[in-house]
């Protein structure tokens, strides 16, 4: 029982942190309709980018809030400078441009701060906040803080003018450009933030996956499938996915297959939510206009 | 004008063929492993294309297909004793259906969610491969080690010669059946679908059908090459197929030009000799030199996507039209057909719609 606990604990705690990531994907899906398969990359990136200014002896939590503020503005140039081109061209242009943006941030990693695995100091240390026993400090952190993004994220869409105007954008762009919401904007102002929280997610995964320039394939694989479990157009529903698939891929793979397939389990629960149920539990049913 | 630019393309095409079959003839035992891992990876690219190219579908899995005809060969031959030649068709047929079976669900939902599993496919496959559930068929970590086929008795070839040429003949097979399938009424179907999907259903053209085989056909063209790289490397490992093998077929077929099945050849080149060169400048540079090849791959996809979305073959079929159109603008009664040839051309080797 206790070691029950315990698994689902550390899943509860993953499961935060794929939930955010979720989040920044289902963010920029509302608004484009596309997935950003760099998402996981860019945090890691962002991961790094704390990391070197820790190790430049700078206090954690000044370097994490200058990470999140250098992401959200380095999402917003992304967004400007090589994604805004694409606007307009079909699917497979933009994954191609998604995975070559991965594909930079990958190699820039590697370039800047080598390939070796790096460990990442957690801000909390001692004993944890609640659940003392069947998870680490780190975790129940990890848990507080998912938590608190998920509310600041809520809050900031539905209490401020610049979260209605960022929705009123991705669910009618023509209509909202008729009433002076800049729209281009909102569309750079949501590739921010979805980096922002990308690397919220990355500076907490941080300290259970190590630091290397590959550490988000996984997490952004159980991103992807707690986004779909959920519903890839819900943000309540990815965030929900993202903690269901983080109980589910730590039980499943501490009882059932092994922790070495665990990936697995993330791939089998995509295939099974497309083959019964593609719009997951809370997105709309997909229509297609003729 | 259309006649000189097919009488171009034959030109080139059999000038392509002579070079490749003098090849193992010329070049040393090393340079000719890596001639026939330039066709393989060409080969998983023909399908790859097929599918991406024409018929729009993404995948970012075709390395898992790759692996299954790599591991399918390889447990035939080693734990069934069955000879290469009837090995790589089997585990290509296993391919097919594998890719018919994955493409099934993923496909009803548009381009994104295929694109999403395929990528979770690419991801879990190594983990799935080294399972050590699986250790006494796939070897686990370890993998399975091959012997190197011979040439037939009788041939005085080694067996990187005898490889090569098995290589270029499958290719060459798989590339004949390729630009039929694509320049007939399947490939006019698959163009459709990519372009004007509602379109298409409503010209009877059965999409779902067409896609899903599209993908079982172009999963059958990654386990060929899977099978015959199994047999020229003569060591199949978990590691090899990894995301990155996935992407770099990718990479490949956009730098070649999507929708261009001669474009996969530069596309292979491409991505054989990028690692090489990176690996060499490892040498002298150090580790730094390891994140080059993900540099490149990384800024081509993109600067291709925003600058000649046709890719290498794009851009030199443009490059010669434009050449055709200034020797024929002494005769302006051809310029109106150049015109048609040319639309015709842009359409042939776009790989959007709009």
């Amino acid at each position: 029982m206790g070691e029950f606990l315990h698994q689902l604990a550390s899943g509860v705690a993953l499961g935060g942190v794929y939930a955010i990531m979720a989040l920044a994907l289902v963010m920029i899906y509302q608004a484009t309709q596309l997935i950003n398969f760099a998402q996981g990359e860019m945090a890691m990136f962002s991961t790094y980018f704390a990391w070197k200014l820790i190790d430049l002896g700078e206090p954690y939590w000044l370097a994490f809030f200058a990470t999140v503020l250098v992401s959200f503005i380095g999402g917003v140039v992304i967004e400007r400078l090589i994604v805004r081109p694409f606007a307009n061209a079909p699917v497979l242009a933009s994954v191609i441009v998604f995975i070559g943006l991965s594909l930079i941030f990958n190699a820039l990693a590697g370039w800047l701060y080598g390939y070796s695995v790096q460990s990442f100091d957690s801000p909390f240390t001692g004993k944890p906040w609640f659940g003392a026993g069947y998870m680490s400090a780190h975790e129940s952190g990890s848990i507080v803080v998912t938590l608190a993004v998920l509310a600041l994220v809520y809050a900031f869409f539905r209490f401020t003018p610049l979260g209605l105007a960022m929705r009123a954008a991705a669910q009618n762009p023509v209509s909202s450009r008729l009433v002076g919401v800049r729209v281009g904007w909102m569309l750079a102002i949501g590739w921010g933030l979805a980096a922002a929280i990308g690397s919220i997610a990355g500076m907490m995964a941080a300290p259970i996956v190590y630091l290397d320039p590959n550490m988000m394939g996984g997490v952004l694989l159980y991103a992807f499938a707690g986004a779909v479990l959920g519903g890839i157009d819900n943000p309540f529903g990815a965030a929900v996915g993202g903690f269901a698939v983080g109980v589910l891929g730590n039980l499943i793979g501490a009882y059932l297959v092994g922790d070495e397939v665990k990936l697995s389990v993330a791939l089998a629960i995509i295939i099974a939510v497309l083959v019964w149920r593609p719009s997951g539990l809370f997105g709309r049913r997909l229509v297609a206009r003729v | 004008m259309a006649d000189a630019e097919n009488a171009l393309s034959l030109l080139v095409t059999l000038a392509v063929a002579v070079i490749a079959l003098a090849f193992p003839f010329v070049a040393s035992g090393y340079h000719i492993y890596q001639g026939a891992q330039v066709l393989i990876f060409a080969i998983a690219m023909l399908g790859l294309n097929l599918l991406t190219g024409f018929n729009g579908q993404i995948s970012l899995g075709h390395g898992a297909f790759f692996a299954i005809g790599c591991y399918g060969a390889a447990i035939l031959m080693t734990k069934f004793g069955l000879p290469y030649w009837a090995a790589i068709p089997a585990a290509s047929a296993v391919c097919f259906v594998a890719g018919f079976l994955f493409g099934f669900p993923a496909l009803r939902f548009g381009g994104l969610y295929l694109a999403l599993a395929t990528f979770a496919l690419a991801v879990a496959a190594p983990q799935i491969l080294s399972y050590t559930g699986f250790d006494a068929i796939t070897g686990g970590s370890q993998g399975i080690t091959l012997a190197k086929p011979q040439a037939p008795i009788g041939l005085k070839l080694t067996s990187d010669q005898w490889l090569y040429l098995v290589c270029l003949a499958s290719g060459a097979a798989l590339y004949w059946a390729a630009r039929n399938l694509a320049r007939g009424r399947i490939g006019r179907a698959l163009i459709a679908i990519r372009d004007q999907p509602i379109a298409a259903e409503t010209m009877g053209v059965n999409a779902a059908l067409y896609k899903t085989t599209c993908f079982g056909v172009s999963a059958l063209y990654a386990g060929v090459a899977g099978g015959l790289s199994a047999i020229a490397v003569g060591f199949v490992s978990p590691e090899s197929f990894g995301l990155s093998l996935s992407l770099a077929f990718l990479v490949g077929i956009v730098v070649g030009g999507l929708a261009s099945l001669g474009g996969v050849l530069f596309g292979a080149l491409f991505i054989e000799f990028v690692p090489n060169i990176a690996d060499q400048l490892s040498v002298n540079f150090g580790e730094s030199a390891k994140a080059l090849p993900g540099a490149i791959y990384g800024a081509l996809l993109i600067l291709v996507m925003a600058a000649m979305p046709t890719g290498v073959a794009g851009g030199a079929r443009a490059a010669t039209n434009a050449v055709m159109r200034w020797l024929a603008s002494s005769r302006p009664i051809e310029v109106a057909n150049d015109g048609g040839a040319d639309v015709a051309a842009k359409y042939e080797g776009k790989g959007e719609s709009p």
